[in-house]
């Protein structure tokens, strides 16, 4: 079980949080004028990287903020945590 | 009588304090100290249990946690029966009652033991191979294994135990409290560490606290007496927690570990009483230092599992810190240095040693010129070939191996013997840095695995990192410890050391023999009865993977994970199939490390408090009123009330028929209530949900529909605008969290420019639903000062009003289709309002009525139920609900996926409502329907979602989803079922009142 860093409140037990699948992914603002393969990889394509993986996670049972997560899936540790519409750490 | 093997007192062990124990139905008498596996031995009792698969007799084997075969059941048919407790840990106490696991009728009379002769036939895989075919007979053979083979009983009462969870923080945690554990242990404290230290036995100190031979010193003081000191100077620093018979379970990534502390095992029964049993440490370790050490090998050869084989350094250990010996006629049979020590400890006490087999031939350190001084036969370059003896090892024969090691020369020796000690080594136990995620590496000169790549901030020191002897660990360890915990010097930088301990070993995973292996049974896995044999044969059959083999032979599948004999097992692969050991990995170590009760891992987590739930404030009424309850979530709602003996269909179609021709009461305070501020509130609405609420009046009540992304129906619920900027949402009982969070993450991640606040309302009120003919003049009787007139207060619109000063909103919707009002109230307010209510609708037979009703009343009307007749594989269209999205609005979540391709697709499931030609017969929720019965495979074109008999048309109703569903109006379907097929007639979803006449009645 992880520990996370809430940017708003500090570390805390991973049963706090819950995991909000790949970070910066953003809503298109026009989806009327998308095709069907433009809607799919917005609404269905992730990533899955083993590796260093930008991630969304909620402090669900904490201050209910949702923040970015960089993560390394193959070892589970957390290299960075920062604020929603923050920049992603360039490492 | 038995023997009395007790031989010289041991500090250990109080001999003043005697304690009485059965153990299968006989009492035998042992020392408070005593574990019951020393007691037994004391007793000259070695046969303890059967072998799962062939039922060969077996004995204690070893001292400790591994062991493989003293396995027992405690206080069989009692309600603190525990299987599969090894009697090398469990300490005696006054009451115990063990019994032998694994044979039927006893022990002594093992019918499964003729397995044993039909061994030809029962090979690796045997279970695989046999008892599958044919299919239909796996029940009559699986009564039988199960009768003869299984592993112990669980208790069939409640267990009157209390066990609980708690959390630990520190900035060290040691495992292990041996010679390295204690010496960690010191340093860390001293350098003001919050340090905690467990160990699973009942003492500290490990193995060196028994060590009392001249032969290992440590600043010219023998090595017990040395730790003994230590270990009354660690118990004096106030920052040091030190927890014994606490093991630990599973070591989790980011120093997560699991232990369990027993408290109460080790007191007589009496003393047990309102004491917490056993508790589930929850421990979050800033650093871990890993310090389990070593588990000694046994010797693979012909028969090398009989009562009275026991591993050497477990000899030792009985002699010892129990002053118990193993047998009065020993052998010690070795490949390393360790037996000799064995053998100098029992000499020191007394016990006759018979003769020393080494498989080395030519050795020469301290410990061995110690033992020929004491004149012990040692029969060096020498193998044991075969062992006789059924129910007790009673001889032994030897034959000396040749240069190479593969075979067996010259002519058989005979010994005759009670008892065997086997040291084939010494294995770091790396079961806990590996659950943790670390990588290991082979260590070619002695054939050990040790750690290599810490996943977290830990460290693996002594024996379990591969520094076996006391020099190693005096060298090794305060170093690792100085660069670990970032400090200049310890107490042990300086320690003057004396060991006679050669570390020269010849090591050969399976013994050579002078039968063909055919013919022999060289045992790898005890508890499993897995032989060398059978490993052959299933790499010969093709299997290469470690993890392959393992599940083939069932090799370290036991309840002791093979902690004796997997290297063995990983040996001889690598051997017969011409792989480099290190390259063909380990088989993983999977938590818990030994078994957990299962009352320790749910702790107080029990009955009442299994599974916390929910209550509406009015639930006492519903209690009071014999309501049954159904959980919905969390929640506990009235179902139904039953009246006068009426079972459930009898009640629901009496409160249905009431609802609709007088009155109903519901009580709604479980739906999810979210309030919504902001000067963007309603843009926010406009994109949640499918529907448009910019012009939506204040006062007024809209019913909406929530989509996901994906296009597919995700909850509903009828919102009312309360001012400008304020709405107040219902969501279904099942939702609300999901829904608040779904909300929250939009605000947060997609629009945080939009000004709006959720706050989440659930509990905050109580709702109270009255519905049918009579509804208004019941509320208007509870709130006389309110204006009801359909002017005023129309269908879908709200008011703030008092009852009695008490703050009210009162909505006038309807989930029924009938005229009706819901009252929210302050929750505490929930039960008098309740009240009033069925006081003001006595006059018109008001009748409370439950989930199910409701459910009846709003499938005759055909509205959705989310989550029954939806799937997450429903769109709104797909629910023939076109009218509720919006064709104006440029965007709402899940617009874009309603015209995919995909989803626009005509043959897509569509609810429909369903009649049946005979208008009694009642539909079963989830049946399949079809077209054509003759076609096959036949086609399924869909299922009943919602299926209910009414009271009211008098006739059975259904929902259920079809493809194409929406264009087969008065189409004939067919619902096969077990012993009958049920003729349909797809029809419009909506039974009763079309008009809506009745919502303004
Ligand atoms: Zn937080």
């Amino acid at each position: 079980m992880f520990v996370i860093k809430c940017p708003f409140c500090g570390e805390r037990e991973q049963s706090e949080f819950k995991a909000g699948g790949e970070a910066h992914i953003i809503r298109p603002k026009q989806p009327t004028e998308l095709s069907d393969d433009q809607w799919a990889e917005y609404l269905f394509m992730r990533k899955n990287i083993k590796g260093i993986q930008f991630e969304r996670w909620v402090h669900t049972h904490g201050c209910r903020k949702w923040f970015n997560v960089v993560r390394d899936t193959s070892s589970d540790k957390i290299k960075a945590v920062y604020k929603m519409g923050e920049k992603p750490p360039s490492e | 009588m038995s023997k009395n093997l007790r031989v010289k007192s041991s500090k250990f062990i109080d001999e003043t304090y005697k304690v009485s124990f059965k153990f299968n139905g006989t009492t035998y008498y042992g020392y408070k100290g005593d574990t019951l596996a020393s007691a037994l031995l004391a007793n000259d009792i070695h046969l303890v249990g059967r072998s799962f698969k062939y039922h060969r007799p077996r004995g204690i084997m070893t001292a400790g946690s591994e062991e493989p075969n003293a396995i027992v059941q405690l206080h069989n048919n009692t309600s603190r029966t525990e299987p599969n407790v090894r009697a090398t840990e469990i300490e005696i106490y006054e009451g115990l009652e063990a019994s032998s696991q694994n044979c039927w009728p006893s022990v002594n009379f093992d019918i499964g033991g003729i397995n044993n002769f039909l061994s030809p036939v029962l090979p690796a895989g045997f279970y695989y191979k046999t008892f599958m075919w044919p299919a239909n007979f796996w029940e009559k053979y699986e009564y039988f294994i199960r009768k003869s083979a299984g592993l112990g009983k669980s208790p069939t009462e409640p267990d009157p135990d209390i066990y609980e969870h708690k959390y630990i923080h520190c900035d060290v945690l040691v495992i292990g409290a041996g010679i390295s554990g204690i010496m960690a242990a010191k340093t860390a404290a001293k350098n003001g560490f919050k340090t905690l230290l467990v160990d699973e036995k009942s003492y500290l100190g490990g193995s060196t606290i028994y060590q009392n031979s001249e032969q290992f010193k440590i600043n010219n003081q023998i090595s017990n007496s040395w730790l003994e000191k230590e270990i009354n100077e660690i118990k004096k620093f106030e920052n040091l927690e030190i927890k014994t018979r606490t093991s630990v379970a599973a070591f989790h990534g980011y120093n997560f570990l699991l232990a369990r502390e027993n408290l109460t095992d080790h007191l007589p029964l009496d003393q047990r009483t309102n004491k917490t049993r056993q508790r589930l440490l929850k421990i979050r370790a800033k650093k871990v230092i890993t310090a389990t050490g070593a588990l000694e090998r046994p010797l693979i050869f012909d028969n090398n599992d009989r009562p009275g084989i026991l591993l050497s350094s477990a000899i030792e250990k009985y002699a010892n810190l129990f002053g118990v010996a193993c047998g009065e006629k020993n052998v010690l049979f070795t490949n390393n240095d360790s037996a000799y020590e064995t053998a100098i400890s029992l000499y020191q006490k007394g016990i006759n040693i018979e003769a020393i087999i080494d498989n080395r031939e030519e050795i020469d350190s301290k410990l061995i010129k110690e033992a020929e001084k004491n004149n012990i036969k040692i029969y060096k370059g020498f193998t044991i070939v075969n062992t006789f003896g059924y129910k007790r090892i009673n001889k032994i024969s030897i034959m000396q191996l040749s240069k190479d090691g593969q075979k067996v020369v010259g002519s058989k020796i005979s010994i005759s013997c009670d008892c065997l000690g086997i040291s084939g080594g010494w294995t770091p136990a790396v079961h806990l840095f590996t659950q943790s995620g670390g990588k290991l590496k082979f260590r070619d000169e002695d054939q050990v695995f040790i750690p290599d790549i810490y996943p977290s901030d830990q460290i693996s020191v002594g024996s379990c990192n591969g520094d076996f002897t006391l020099d190693e660990i005096i060298s090794s360890v305060p170093n690792k410890l100085k660069e670990f915990l970032n400090i200049k010097k310890t107490d042990y930088d300086n320690l003057e050391i004396y060991s006679s301990y050669n570390k020269s070993k010849r090591n050969i995973w399976l013994l050579p023999s002078d039968k063909v292996i055919g013919k022999t049974k060289p045992f790898v896995d005890y508890q499993n009865d897995a032989t060398a044999k059978d490993i052959k044969l299933a790499l010969r059959e093709g299997f290469r993977s470690i993890e392959h083999v393992k599940r083939y032979t069932t090799t370290g599948m036991g309840t002791d994970q093979g902690k004796l004999g997997n290297m063995h097992a990983l040996g001889i692969i690598s051997e017969t199939a011409g792989s480099k050991m290190g390259e063909l990995g380990t088989t993983t170590f999977r938590p818990p490390y030994t078994p957990l009760t299962f009352g320790t891992i749910v702790g107080r987590n029990v009955g009442e408090y299994f599974d916390i739930f929910r209550k509406t404030p009015i639930h006492d009424w519903h209690v009071k009123n014999k309501a049954e309850f159904e959980n919905v979530g969390q929640w506990k709602r009235a179902w139904y009330y039953p009246k006068d003996g009426e079972n459930m269909h009898d009640a629901v179609q009496r409160e249905s028929k009431a609802a609709r021709d007088s009155a109903g009461i519901l009580d709604a305070s479980t739906l999810g209530k979210i309030d919504i501020q902001g000067t963007d509130a309603s843009e926010f609405l406009n994109r949640v949900y499918t529907n448009a609420w910019s012009k939506l009046a204040i006062g007024k009540c809209r019913y909406g529909l929530m989509l996901n992304e994906d296009g597919m129906v995700y909850d509903d619920g009828v919102t009312t605008r309360l001012g400008e900027n304020h709405y107040i949402m219902t969501t279904t009982t099942g939702g609300a969290a999901t829904v608040l969070g779904k909300l929250e993450d939009y605000l947060q991640t997609e629009w945080p420019e939009l000004d709006v606040y959720l706050t989440s309302v659930t509990d905050h009120y109580a709702t109270i639903s009255v519905c049918g003919p009579n509804s208004k003049k019941i509320v208007s009787q509870v709130i006389p000062e309110l204006d009801f007139s359909d002017e005023s207060f129309p269908h879908m619109s709200f008011k703030n009003t008092k009852i009695d000063k008490i703050k009210c909103r009162v909505m006038r919707i309807s989930f029924t289709g009938e005229h009706s009002y819901e009252i929210n109230v302050q929750a505490n307010y929930g039960k008098s309002v309740w009240e009033k209510c069925m006081e003001a609708g006595k006059e018109f037979n008001i009748t409370p009525y439950g989930t199910e009703t409701m459910h009846l009343l709003r499938a005759e009307k055909g509205f959705i139920i989310v989550g029954q007749d939806t799937d997450a594989t429903m769109t709104p269209i797909d629910l023939q609900m076109n009218w509720i999205v919006s064709k104006k609005k440029y965007d709402f979540i899940g617009k874009r996926s309603l015209y995919r391709s995909d989803t626009i697709r005509d043959d897509r499931k569509q609810l429909v409502g369903l009649l049946t030609e005979n208008p009694d017969e009642v539909l079963e929720e989830g049946a399949q329907i079809v077209a054509d019965i003759k076609k096959s495979p036949i086609e399924m074109l869909g299922h009943v979602t919602s299926s209910y008999y009414s009271p009211n048309l008098k006739k059975s109703i259904a929902l259920g989803v079809i493809k194409g569903g929406k264009n087969m109006m008065g189409q004939k379907l067919i619902i096969p079922m077990e012993n009958k097929q049920i003729n349909v007639t797809v029809a419009d979803p909506v039974f009763l009142d079309k008009e809506n006449k009745r919502l303004n009645a």
